[in-house]
């Protein structure tokens, strides 16, 4: 077996930090929100996590892409990673919102437009990770996957979209947006460097994670191939 | 192009030859959708006043779990009796045969809608004979079965089958289920054209997006 790559283990420790960094940005450097007080700072870790998810999914359905076009198989191991980061991230978005919107929306959760579509698209890649369970066949299970993964990720601009085409209750920071929407606030400097270093930083977790995750992909299928030489 | 749409009239002839015969299909699409519609009675208590408001959602549900009964069954059919086989030896182009079974898909499905709708307006005295409703319930149909046939030929190769489409389908689809959702009520609550051509865009927009994808991801899903 290889050993871990020296790139890899520089980006773990590299990773590491600039969580560190993006933690006391966040919780020391930012300033209090002036209505929402502390619940406020949930917001950058929650945007980072919802930005991964989507990343995620982009990237899942470029190498889907990928694979349909070139024949190539080792692009089916990038959208496995990348689909199940993916849906860790969307899940922490949602959790984190939720955390942020009892406090502020009095509620754990209400049926927003912007709340369901992003639950749409967690429910679309558990789809996907069934989905490849149910075939055997590597090579049918990469073309399905695949196929299913551009066909999620056409769904997500509705996810997107829909902050704007229905009325929403969600608060739309970045870009111009309902003032009157509950719990909306302008980012003040300090808040805006906190919000781009956890945007920079969860990139960071989401490269590094995929790279562990390719890791494990090629071992696994090396672990599959001996055995079937074992077996034969 | 007219050798294209003769294998497509030849696949949706061969389907509706086949379901004169068995009308194993349509009959239990038909028997579910009406069923859906007994349970929601209850469910919903569909008084007067409620009928107005939930008609719309009542109906969309009621289709497209009686849809996923008919695609699963008309993909089925040709897997299990190897019929798929012979379509992907025969010398014809792969996105045809899409387009055939999705025509025959649509076709059950319309002519369920088309028995349903008349009862559904006779047994609870709602009068579904607006014409953009019924243009709503032809493009919401087709996007649902654009999708569906793709995704049906997917889940028919795969180990859990038909327990799988539903899971696949369902998220995919909203985006068409949604605006023909909203576009119906809004057509037959009788709203102004400006409330109901943001959905109306929106659904034809998703129609195109999925035939597009439908039509060029299908080569991959068949091939051995």
């Amino acid at each position: 077996m290889k050993p871990i790559p020296k790139a890899l283990k520089a980006l773990n420790w590299l990773t590491g930090g600039l969580f560190l960094v993006a933690l006391y940005l966040v919780l020391f450097f930012a300033p209090r929100e002036a209505v929402m007080g502390d619940v406020q700072r949930v917001f950058y870790f929650h945007v980072a996590a919802g930005w991964v998810g989507a990343l995620a999914f982009l990237v899942a359905a470029v190498a889907g892409i990928l694979l349909l076009i070139r024949r190539e198989h080792r692009w089916d191991g990038v959208a496995l990673a990348s689909v199940e980061i993916g849906v860790v991230f969307t899940f922490i978005n949602i959790v984190s919102g939720s955390i942020w919107a009892r406090p502020i929306w009095n509620t754990w959760w209400t049926w927003d437009p912007r709340l369901v579509t992003a639950t749409i698209m967690e429910l679309i890649y558990l789809a996907y990770l069934m989905l490849r369970q149910g075939v055997e066949d590597p090579d049918r299970r990469a073309r399905f996957a695949a196929v299913y993964s551009i066909l999620g990720f056409l769904t997500v601009p509705l996810t997107f979209l829909s902050i704007r085409i229905f009325r929403t209750i969600h608060p739309v920071v970045v870009g111009s947006g309902d003032p009157t929407a509950t719990g909306a606030f302008d980012m003040s400097p300090r808040m805006r460097v906190a919000f781009f270093f956890s945007l920079l930083t969860f990139t960071f977790v989401y490269v590094t994670l995929l790279w562990h995750r390719l890791r494990l992909y090629r071992l696994s299928e090396k672990l599959d191939t001996l055995k079937m030489k074992l077996l034969s | 192009m007219r050798g294209y749409l003769r294998v497509i009239r030849a696949i949706v002839w061969k389907d509706l030859a086949a379901e004169l015969r068995s009308r194993e299909m349509m009959s239990a699409m038909l028997v579910f959708a009406l069923l859906v519609v007994l349970i929601f009675n209850f469910a919903l208590e569909l008084d007067v006043r409620t009928r107005e408001t939930v008609t719309a959602g009542v109906l969309w549900v009621t289709f497209a779990f009686a849809g996923t009964l008919g695609l699963n069954r008309s993909i089925a059919m040709e897997k299990d009796r190897g019929c798929l086989d012979g379509l992907l030896l025969a010398p014809i182009d792969r996105s045809a045969l899409y387009f055939g079974k999705a025509m025959s898909n649509l076709l059950f499905m319309l002519a369920v809608e088309a028995i349903i709708l008349p009862l559904y307006s006779v047994l609870y005295n709602v009068n579904l004979f607006v014409p953009g409703f019924l243009l709503v319930v032809l493009l919401g149909s087709w996007g649902y079965v654009a999708v569906g046939t793709l995704l049906a030929s997917m889940t028919v190769q795969t180990r859990t089958r038909d327990v799988l489409l539903p899971i696949l389908l369902f998220p995919v689809v909203l985006p068409v289920l949604v605006p023909a959702l909203k576009a119906s009520d809004a057509y037959l609550q009788g709203l102004e054209m400006s409330a109901i051509m943001p959905w109306l865009n929106l659904l034809i927009a998703y129609d195109v997006i999925f035939t597009a994808l439908a039509f060029m991801g299908f080569d991959y899903i068949v091939e051995e």
